[in-house]
């Protein structure tokens, strides 16, 4: 009896285990492989074995590798604090009992999620245009003289463009809202009456139990947007052009895998710069979850210690 | 006992008016957040109606609208706003000079022509609410949108069909069987969620396109969407858990084998979280970007929306109108199911979101 569950169990997960051994296991090996050689698609025959010498490149030759992991973590110091300060401020805001009309405010800031991310660049790319867009001419409106006679050059100045990336990566923070709000939610009630009848305010009830209640969450969402930001392509791609303007500051690490592994077909490179992403992936990843018990608070585990 | 109720009543009465005032203002912060938040697709959808003329001219106002043009005895001339000594005039401006121009009043144009001294180039031309509508066909048929409607449409109800499948077995498998190891698969399957796909990438890429020949084709693309995904598998075992087993016994009392209990008990009680996993799952295909630029190079005709645009988007980069008037169109259908779908929707993202 035992064994026919073990092998229904087996036939069900069949689909994952065969998609995962084709599609991760075997091309995760095949990648590392790669890395030991040097060849482009069109010639693959002439595939060359170099060993070590692409990892040796990336890691102490090639300044563009550093250059660009440096690059795409500067984007993430910027946006990932406003994208996830932004997403639990606004969850918070649709969760107030005091919000009028409450599931029509989710549904509308929901719906930029669901606009194609495409259209949404487009879109903003056009908000953003220094002399006709709508931004700058906000910008004026507020008085702000310094915006000279082309206005503010948003994607072309390399001090603004990390700013606009933001604003446009604000468009995606949908999922990350509902899931704080869905967290916050789950904070007993009890717990705020309590803090009331002692005396404490909005924002000291905000700090002390809201935000330790939801931590989960708020760790659940860092991981992933640390993972997706490392990943970081289609805004620059389409705004910028992959080409790294201005002043280099759009070279994230994604365009220069890509340049390396479609644009100049190296095949063996190219494996090797996503073996690092990986690692670097996994080491955030690690880091996080080790940190994580400082601070990420499980409603479950209280008791064992007193 | 009269004044101990008036205070009552007082205090009452005091509580509820900070009530609403706390309510107005917390309303009234959201009502501001939400239009800044919508801003830019507010901007997307008004100059997406304009002409091309107006779009470039930074000093145009912010709705649709164009300069009105007077005609007289066949010639075109440009209507101004005019400084007369009997308030601002419409006057038609039929000869430009320096110093003065000549003007026809358009109201009474038979009076003939009127001197006005000063210079013509400050003067506001009078402009008319004028939306053009035409931009969308427009763009319509530039982009070939049918081709892309289709390509990505296709593509988007293959996978779909294929992951649900795929994804609820595996969950089923997940959720309610004991076999070795299991622990470790699962484990394995959400640690697949933070994997970089760029490391998977290159050698994949190699086997479709030159051992497969795929290359040019959604092959590539559609096949590895029939095995499950992390995301889904996670979403629907959750589910699946909260599934009475008592319903699977009596199935099984009845004759029914795991796969006929999982066809006509399981899934049928799974409904709403299928369809979430269904929504997403469109919304993934009707965005994924990266996968389609790789490997369709080459075909334009199998091109699917997004690509689509950003070709759009570098060949007429100066139609500003165009392009938006294509977003909008691009966005139309997501749009339109999430608004439809929204509770389901919703919904789905918080089973994901609680319980983890």
């Amino acid at each position: 009896m035992r064994w026919q569950e073990a092998r229904w169990g087996l036939f069900f997960i069949s689909p994952w285990l065969i998609g995962f051994a084709i599609f991760y296991l075997v091309p995760m090996i095949a990648s590392l492989v790669f890395s030991t050689y040097n060849f482009t698609l069109s010639a693959p025959d002439e595939a060359r074995f170099v060993g070590l010498q692409n990892w040796q490149r990336m890691l102490f030759e090639d300044p563009k590798t550093w250059e660009s992991l440096f690059v795409t973590f500067r984007f993430a110091l910027i946006s990932l604090p406003v994208g996830m300060v932004t997403a639990f401020l606004l969850a918070v805001l649709l969760n107030s009992k005091n919000l009028i009309g409450r599931n029509i405010f989710r549904t509308l800031f929901y719906a930029p999620t669901m606009v194609p991310l495409i259209a949404a660049i487009l879109i903003w790319s056009a908000v953003l245009n220094p002399q006709t867009g709508w931004i700058n001419r906000v910008v004026e409106f507020f008085g702000v003289q310094a915006v000279g006679v082309n206005g503010l050059r948003w994607l072309d100045d390399p001090s603004l463009i990390y700013i606009a990336y933001t604003f446009i990566g604000l468009y995606g923070i949908g999922n990350a809202i509902l899931i704080n709000l869905a967290s916050l939610q789950g904070v007993p009630t009890e717990l705020y009456e309590a803090a009331e009848i002692d005396g404490a305010n909005w924002l000291r009830r905000l700090w002390t139990i809201t935000i330790p209640m939801v931590t989960p969450v708020i760790f659940y969402n860092l991981i992933l947007s640390v993972v997706g930001l490392l990943q970081y392509f289609i805004v620059p791609w389409v705004l910028n052009g992959g080409s790294g303007y201005p002043e280099g500051m759009t070279n994230f690490y994604m365009i220069y895998f890509y340049k390396q592994a479609f644009t100049f077909q190296n095949m063996g490179y190219g494996a090797a710069l996503a073996w690092l992403m990986f690692i670097v992936a996994l080491v955030i990843t690690l880091f996080l979850f080790a940190t994580g018990r400082y601070w990420v608070y499980y409603s479950g585990d209280t008791g064992n210690d007193d | 006992m009269t004044t101990k109720s008036k205070d009552l009543s007082y205090y009452q009465r005091a509580k509820r008016q900070r009530e609403i005032l706390v309510s107005g203002a917390v309303t009234l912060l959201g009502i501001i957040l939400l239009s800044i938040y919508l801003m830019p697709l507010g901007y997307g959808v008004i100059t997406s109606l304009k002409t091309k003329a107006q779009v470039s001219d930074p000093d145009a106002p912010i709705l649709p609208s164009e300069n009105v043009v007077f005609t007289y005895e066949g010639e075109r001339y440009d209507v101004l706003n005019v400084p007369t000594d009997d308030g601002i005039q419409e006057w038609a401006l039929v000869k430009k000079g320096r110093g003065s121009s000549t003007f026809l009043d358009i109201n009474n144009p038979e009076a003939g022509p009127i001197e006005w001294e000063g210079n013509w180039r400050s003067l506001e031309p009078v402009r008319e609410l004028d939306v053009q509508w035409s931009n969308y066909p427009d763009a319509w048929n530039t982009i070939r949108f049918p081709r892309l409607l289709w390509n990505t449409l296709v593509y988007a109800f293959v996978t779909m069909i294929g992951t649900l499948i795929a994804s609820s077995m595996v969950a089923y498998g997940f959720a309610r069987f004991r076999f070795p190891f299991k622990n470790i698969l699962f484990v394995v399957l959400i640690s697949t969620i933070i994997l970089p796909p760029a490391v998977t990438l290159v050698p994949t890429y190699a086997f479709f396109v030159n051992v497969l020949h795929w290359g040019g084709t959604w092959l590539p693309l559609i096949v590895p969407q029939m095995f499950g995904n992390a995301y889904n598998v996670f979403l629907l075992r959750q589910y699946f858990m909260t599934i009475p087993k008592e319903m699977e016994e009596a199935a099984r009392i009845d004759g029914a084998g795991p796969i006929r209990t999982f066809i006509s008990v399981i899934l049928p009680q799974a409904a709403p979280a299928l369809t979430a996993v269904a929504l997403f799952h469109f919304f993934f295909a009707w965005n994924d970007f990266f996968g389609p630029l790789i490997y369709l190079a080459g075909n334009r005709d199998a091109n699917p929306i997004t690509v689509g645009l950003t070709e759009f988007n570098g060949l007429y980069n100066s139609d500003t109108q165009l392009i938006l008037a294509a977003a909008i169109i691009s966005m139309v259908l997501p749009l339109t199911i999430f608004f439809i779908a929204q509770r389901v929707f919703i919904q789905g993202i918080v089973i994901t979101g609680v319980d983890k």
